[in-house]
């Protein structure tokens, strides 16, 4: 399968705010480029990120379309998804 | 030659910390002594429900009593306890097990538990993610929970400020009269405390105590999920019940917004290995009460044996046959609820004051003359 990074783009919702990401990312690559790093918090409330990237760590999950707990390493974006990360936390 | 002590405590899960809290502030002098590290037994395995259970008159009084020194202790106890008044909701399948809860509700005021019955459209409210045509629950308010290795470990913190010691990684090899061996060392005591739980039966033959293996599964974090500790109406039937194999709903919030997936009940001795058929069992329970645990993630998934005795009662007191010997032990699921209640009451009939609650049902030499065995 062929993937256009850079060429095309999507709408997604991140916070709460509209932005528009490339097509072909992952969701952390996507968060990663608006600036973000603090994709979720601890138990203790520290901000955590991606460490692995391969879905082994658990350390990027982020809330996508209203489920907890997904990991953004793994999962593509797509037109009109919806991320809530810790960064407004 | 290691100094004499008025008692020695074998064991430190939550039992033994709670005999040694109890006895310490007593007044004596009390060395508590763990094979591995305080509360890494059954104490690690337990849910830590502060519960009162009335699936016998003894129960319900030791249960009952229990959780009046839990709510007095509370305010005193370290936050990583994680003590949280959340209550527990024991739901209702049918019409049938909720006709029955009328009669389980004047039970529990008779011991001055104030308990709820919801009907269904209240216990939707109170638990969203329960299924729907459910026919309603009691609601006990005053039920809690703890986590369970840290109430060990703030039961010896009280017992060290009242001038008890903890000796941890010391095997005892032998019990004998007023006193324990280990290795080499003689230790002298004025008596003995096996609270060694399911492990008692090593140190004392003659015990009849087994261990019945449980599975927990924790989930990720998914904060106001559940908001009480829920609890299947037909548990206590598999509680109580001694077959081989058996499961049941109960699902717990914890303080950080996971959840604690029980139940389990079987008797396989001392297999720790996970039971991959049982655990199916046990989440489909799970599921069938709250379908929505479906898209929560489990993150693991571990074993324990609750120390179990015949006619599910603990043991409580002297065991006769060798002097100064005295037994804590054989709490079942039950020994995080009524550890304090046992330590309060070992430590008065060993001081002989008037113990608060009647302590005949839990007498160990009951199990010589076979009483109970049912």
């Amino acid at each position: 399968m062929a993937i256009n990074v850079g060429t095309a783009e999507l709408n997604i919702v991140v916070d709460d705010q509209r932005v528009r990401v490339a097509a072909g990312t992952t969701v952390a690559a996507a968060l990663f480029n608006l600036g973000i790093a603090a994709f979720r918090r601890s138990v203790s409330g520290e901000p955590r990120g991606p460490v692995c990237g391969m879905g082994v760590c658990f350390e990027c999950r982020v809330m996508i379309d209203s489920r907890p707990h997904q990991r953004a390493c793994l999962i593509a974006v797509t037109d009109g998804m919806n991320i809530r990360t810790a960064s407004q936390a | 030659m290691t100094a004499h002590h008025d008692a020695v405590v074998v064991g430190a899960g939550i039992v033994g910390a709670a005999c040694a809290a109890a006895l310490a502030r007593a007044g004596m002098s009390v060395l508590v002594l763990d094979a591995s590290f305080a509360g890494s037994g059954t104490t690690a395995a337990g849910m830590g429900h502060l519960v009162v259970m009335d699936d016998s008159p003894a129960q319900l009084a030791l249960t009952a009593y229990s959780a009046r020194l839990w709510t007095a202790l509370a305010p005193e106890l370290p936050r990583d306890v994680e003590h949280e008044a959340c209550g527990t909701l024991w739901v209702a399948e049918d019409d049938e097990q909720l006709s029955a809860v009328g009669a389980k509700q004047r039970v529990y005021a008779e011991c001055g538990v104030a308990t709820e019955i919801l009907l269904p459209a209240q216990l939707a409210e109170a638990e969203p993610h329960l299924r729907p045509g459910l026919a309603g629950a009691l609601l006990v308010p005053g039920d809690a929970v703890i986590y369970p290795p840290n109430g060990a470990r703030a039961l010896l913190q009280r017992a060290a400020a009242d001038g008890a010691e903890l000796r941890e990684g010391v095997r005892v090899d032998a019990i004998g009269a007023r006193q324990v061996i280990v290795g080499n060392e003689r230790i002298s005591c004025d008596c003995v405390i096996n609270a060694a739980g399911a492990r008692v039966p090593e140190l004392t033959p003659g015990i009849p105590i087994v261990p019945r293996k449980g599975h927990l599964v924790i989930t990720d974090r998914y904060p106001g999920f559940c908001r009480h500790q829920l609890v299947e109406l037909g548990y206590l039937t598999s509680a109580h019940t001694m077959t081989t194999e058996s499961v049941a709903f109960n699902v717990q919030p914890r303080a950080t917004g996971q959840m604690l997936i029980g139940s389990s009940r079987e008797l396989v001795g001392w297999d720790a290995s996970i039971n991959r058929s049982i655990v199916r069992r046990m989440l489909d329970r799970a599921l069938d009460f709250m379908p929505g645990l479906a898209l929560t993630s489990a993150i693991r998934t571990w074993t324990g044996f609750r120390p179990t005795t015949p006619d599910k009662l603990p043991l409580i007191g002297p065991w006769e046959e060798t002097p100064g010997l005295w037994i804590a032990a054989g709490h079942e699921g039950l020994g995080i609820t009524t550890s304090v209640g046992t330590g309060q009451l070992l430590a008065d009939l060993i001081t002989g004051r008037e113990p608060a609650i009647d302590p005949v049902p839990f007498a160990p030499s009951r199990v010589l003359d076979g009483v109970g065995a049912h």
